[in-house]
C-alpha cells in the first residue's frame, strides 16, 4: 500500500492497474520537474548566449568554456555535484529544488546554443537594415530578430523538452519520488520489478512520441519567414 | 585524504568507464547501420521491426531501460552480470540514435545520384553501399561525435547497477571522505577529458574521411 | 525495319496531372532524333520513362523488343527489378546537370558500372574507358575528382560514362542547359561526333536549335504532351506547316 492506494498482485494486469493510480502520482512529479527544469534551462541559456555574445573577450570565453563543461558531463555527476555540495556552502535545498536545477543547468547549455544559432542565423543584412531605417536595438530585436529566431528555436527547444522529460528519472536517485521512483519502491516491497518499471516504460513511450510528434507537426507549420510579435 | 589520493580509485573508475563507453559505441554504431538502413528498406517487415526498435529505445528512459533489463527482465529468467547489462543496455540506446542518424544521411543523399545508379543499371544493393553510403558517411560523423559524447555521459548510470565506473568510485570516496566539492570536481573533470578525447578522434576520422579532393567542403564545427 | 523505340498509346500522369495523353512515337534503329518544345511539355518525362525513372500508367512501351511490362509483372512499374535490369541494358542517359559520383575519380566513374554490372575483367574496362576519355578529349583528367572538373569537363565524362556500357539508345537530357555559355561547345562536339555513330541511336532534348538541325534525322516538336509536328530537319526549321510550331520557333530564335 502507498498513497492509501493497495495494490492487488494476483496477476500482473491486475497488478499493473491498481498500481496506475500510485504512477500517477509519480507522473505530476516527473512532470513538474520537468517544466521547473526547462523553465531554468529557458532564462539560464538565453543568459548564457546574450554573455557568449559579449564583446568582453574574458566573458564570452569563459562563458563558452562553462557550456561546453557542462554540455560534455553527466547529468548524475551535476546532479550529484549540487545535492552533496551545495550544502556545503549553506545552501539546502529539497531534492526536487536540487533535481530541477540539474536538470536546468544542463540543459542551459544546450538551450544556450540554440538561441545563438538562432540568432546567428538572421542574415548580417537583416542588421544593417535595421539600422539604415534608424532603428533601436531594442526594436530591432522585437520587430526583426526574435521574429525571425522563432520558427528556428522553437522546434529545437521543443526537442530538448521531451529529452529532458527523459531525464527526469534521474532524480529518483536523489530520493525524489517521480515515477522511477515509486516504481522502484513497489518493486522493492512486491519483489516484483517487471510490472511497475514496465509500465513507467508504457507511461513514458506514448508521451514522447506524442510530444515528438507535435514537435514536428508545428515545425511544419511555422512560417520560416517568421512570425511578428505583434 | 588529500586530491592526490583520490586520483587511483578514480583513474580505475575511468577505465571501467572508457571500456563501457567504447564497447557500447562499437556494437551501438552496428545496431545503428543495420537499423538505419532497415529503416528505409523498401521489405516491410524489416522496416517494421526497425521503426518498433527505434520507436522504444528513442522513446523511454535510459534508466528505465537499464533498471529493466537489471532488475525486472531476471524476473523472467534471463539475466546477465552488470557490466554486460550496461554495455547491452547502452548500445541500444546509442543504436536507436544513431539508426536515425544513418538513415537522415542517406536520405539526404540527392536523387540525381540515385538516379545516375539506376541509369547504369547498379543493383539497389550495390547503390548502397558504394554510391550512396560513401557519400552519407561523412555526413553522420558529427552526428555520431555528438552521440558518442551523450553515450559517455550516459555511462554514469550504470554506476547505479553496481559498476565499479568513475561515477561509482566518486560516490564511494564521498562516502568515506564526505569531501565532496574536490571529488566530484575532479570527477566532472575526467568526464570532461575523457569528452574531449572522443571529440578529438571523431573530427579526425571525420577529416580523414573529408581529406582529398573528392570532399572538398570544409569540415563544419 | 522495326522500331527500336515504340510507345503505343502511353499516358503517363503524375496525380491529376497528365503529362502523356496516348502517346505514340516509334524511333528506328541508329536514328538520332531531337524532341524540343516549351517547358513543361513533357520532353524529360519521355526520356525518363524510357530510363525507367519514371513509371507510366497505360498503353505499351519496347525498346529493343523488350516491353517495359510484364505480363504479370506488379508494382508502379508494373515490372519486377530483374526485368527492369533486362531493359537498361540497352539503354544509357546523360543528365542536364552530370551526376557524377562526386567520391570517384574520372576513369572510376566510368569503370565502376562496366564491372559491377556487366562483371567485365577491369584491365579491359579500363583501356576502354581510356580511349573513351580520349574521345571526349580528357585523358589527362582520369585522376581527377568531379569537384576538380568544369561543369563542361563532366558533362563529358558523363558522357563517357554512359558510353562505357555500350547502349543501344543514348538518351540526353538538355545536355548543355546546365553550362556557361563558353562550355557549350566543348560538349556539343563529343555529342556531334557521336551522331556519325550508324549503330547509336540518340533522344536529346536540346534548346539548341542549330544544333538540332545539324545533327538529327528527325525533330520532333513537343506540345502539352503530344507531338504537335515532326520531319526532316531542313524541312522542320524551314518550312514548319503548325502555326504553333511556327510560334514557337520564333520565339526561341528571337532570344
Ligand atoms: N515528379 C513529378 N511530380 C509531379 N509533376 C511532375 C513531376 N515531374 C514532372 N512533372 C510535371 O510534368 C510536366 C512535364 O514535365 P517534363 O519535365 O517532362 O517537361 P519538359 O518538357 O522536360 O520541360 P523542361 O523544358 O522545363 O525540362 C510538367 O508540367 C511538370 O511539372
Ligand atoms: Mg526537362
Amino acid at each position: 500500500m502507498m498513497y492509501g492506494y493497495v495494490w492487488d498482485t494476483t496477476t500482473p494486469l491486475t497488478f499493473a492497474i491498481s498500481i496506475l493510480p500510485i504512477l500517477g502520482i509519480g507522473l505530476m512529479v516527473t512532470l513538474k520537474a520537468a517544466a521547473v527544469g526547462f523553465a531554468i534551462a529557458l532564462v539560464l541559456g538565453l543568459v548564457l548566449a546574450l554573455m557568449r555574445r559579449s564583446r568582453i573577450k574574458a566573458i564570452s570565453w569563459s562563458v563558452a568554456c562553462f557550456t561546453e563543461f557542462v554540455r560534455d558531463t553527466p547529468l548524475l555527476v551535476q546532479l550529484f555535484f549540487l545535492y552533496y555540495v551545495l550544502p556545503d556552502f549553506g545552501i539546502v535545498l529539497p531534492a526536487f529544488m536540487t533535481g530541477a536545477l540539474a536538470l536546468g543547468l544542463q540543459y542551459s547549455a544546450y538551450t544556450s546554443e540554440v538561441y545563438r544559432g538562432g540568432i546567428d542565423a538572421v542574415q548580417r543584412g537583416q542588421w544593417e537594415a535595421a539600422t539604415a531605417l534608424n532603428m533601436s536595438k531594442l526594436l530591432t530585436y522585437r520587430d526583426v530578430v526574435i521574429p525571425q529566431m522563432i520558427p528556428r528555436i522553437v522546434p529545437a527547444l521543443g526537442n530538448y523538452l521531451v529529452s529532458m522529460l527523459k531525464e527526469t528519472p534521474v532524480l529518483s536517485v536523489v530520493t525524489v519520488l517521480d515515477m522511477l521512483g515509486l516504481a522502484n519502491m513497489i518493486g522493492e516491497r512486491t519483489f516484483d520489478y517487471l510490472v511497475p518499471l514496465s509500465m513507467v516504460g508504457l507511461i513514458f513511450l506514448p508521451m514522447t512520441l506524442i510530444c515528438s510528434a507535435i514537435i514536428h507537426t508545428v515545425e511544419k507549420a511555422l512560417p520560416k519567414s517568421g512570425i511578428p510579435l505583434r | 585524504m588529500t586530491w592526490t589520493q583520490y586520483l587511483a580509485p578514480l583513474l580505475k573508475g575511468a577505465q571501467v568507464t572508457v571500456t563501457i563507453s567504447l564497447a557500447s559505441i562499437a556494437i551501438g554504431a552496428i545496431l545503428a547501420f543495420a537499423a538505419g538502413i532497415a529503416r528505409i528498406s523498401s521489405n516491410r517487415i524489416l522496416s517494421g521491426i526497425a521503426f518498433a526498435y527505434v520507436a522504444l529505445f528513442r522513446g523511454t528512459p535510459l534508466l528505465v531501460q537499464l533498471f529493466w533489463f537489471y532488475y525486472a527482465l531476471p524476473l523472467i529468467g534471463i539475466s546477465f552480470d552488470p557490466v554486460t547489462t550496461g554495455i547491452v543496455t547502452l548500445a541500444l540506446l546509442t543504436g536507436a540514435f544513431g539508426a536515425e542518424v544513418v538513415r537522415g544521411a542517406l536520405v539526404a543523399v540527392p536523387l540525381a545520384q540515385h538516379e545516375a545508379a539506376r541509369a547504369l543499371n547498379f543493383s539497389r544493393t550495390y547503390t548502397l553501399w558504394h554510391i550512396s553510403m560513401p557519400q552519407a558517411i561523412i555526413e553522420m560523423m558529427p552526428p555520431f561525435g555528438n552521440l558518442a559524447v551523450q553515450n559517455l555521459k550516459d555511462t554514469a548510470l550504470v554506476s547505479l547497477i553496481s559498476i565499479a565506473d568513475l561515477t561509482f568510485q566518486a560516490q564511494s570516496l564521498r562516502n568515506i571522505t564526505l569531501d565532496s566539492a574536490t571529488i566530484y570536481t575532479m570527477t566532472l573533470l575526467g568526464y570532461f577529458i575523457i569528452a574531449l578525447f572522443l571529440m578529438f578522434v571523431l573530427r579526425f576520422v571525420e577529416m580523414k574521411l573529408r581529406r582529398g579532393p573528392a570532399f572538398p567542403r570544409s569540415a563544419h564545427s | 525495319m522495326t522500331s527500336i523505340i515504340r510507345f503505343q498509346n502511353v499516358t503517363k500522369r503524375f496525380g491529376a496531372l497528365t503529362v502523356l495523353d496516348d502517346f505514340n512515337f516509334d524511333v528506328r534503329p541508329g536514328e538520332k532524333v531531337t524532341l524540343i518544345g516549351p517547358s513543361g511539355s513533357g520532353k524529360s518525362t519521355v526520356l525518363r520513362i524510357l530510363m525507367t525513372l519514371e513509371p507510366f500508367q497505360e498503353g505499351h512501351l519496347e525498346l529493343a523488343g523488350i516491353s517495359y511490362h510484364e505480363p504479370n509483372g506488379r508494382g508502379a512499374f508494373k515490372a519486377s527489378e530483374k526485368h527492369l535490369h533486362k531493359i537498361r541494358c540497352n539503354v544509357g542517359m546523360v543528365f542536364q546537370s552530370f551526376n557524377l559520383f562526386p567520391h570517384m575519380t574520372v576513369l572510376r566513374n566510368i569503370v565502376e558500372a562496366p564491372v559491377a554490372v556487366l562483371k567485365m575483367k577491369r584491365a579491359e574496362v579500363e583501356s576502354r574507358a581510356i580511349d573513351l576519355l580520349r574521345m571526349v578529349g580528357l585523358l589527362d583528367k582520369k585522376d581527377h575528382y568531379p569537384s576538380q572538373l568544369s561543369g563542361g569537363q563532366q558533362q563529358r565524362v558523363a558522357i563517357a560514362r554512359a558510353l562505357a556500357m555500350r547502349p543501344r539508345v543514348l538518351l540526353f537530357d538538355e545536355p548543355t542547359s546546365a553550362l556557361d555559355p563558353q562550355l557549350v561547345g566543348e560538349v556539343l562536339g563529343v555529342i556531334r561526333a557521336l551522331a556519325s555513330e550508324h549503330d547509336l541511336t540518340m533522344l536529346l532534348v536540346t534548346h539548341e536549335m542549330r544544333f538540332a538541325r545539324e545533327v538529327s534525322d528527325r525533330v520532333c516538336f513537343f506540345d502539352k504532351g503530344r507531338i504537335v509536328e515532326q520531319g526532316d530537319p531542313d524541312r522542320f526549321f524551314g518550312n514548319p506547316e503548325q502555326p504553333r510550331t511556327r510560334e514557337f520557333l520564333s520565339s526561341i530564335l528571337n532570344d
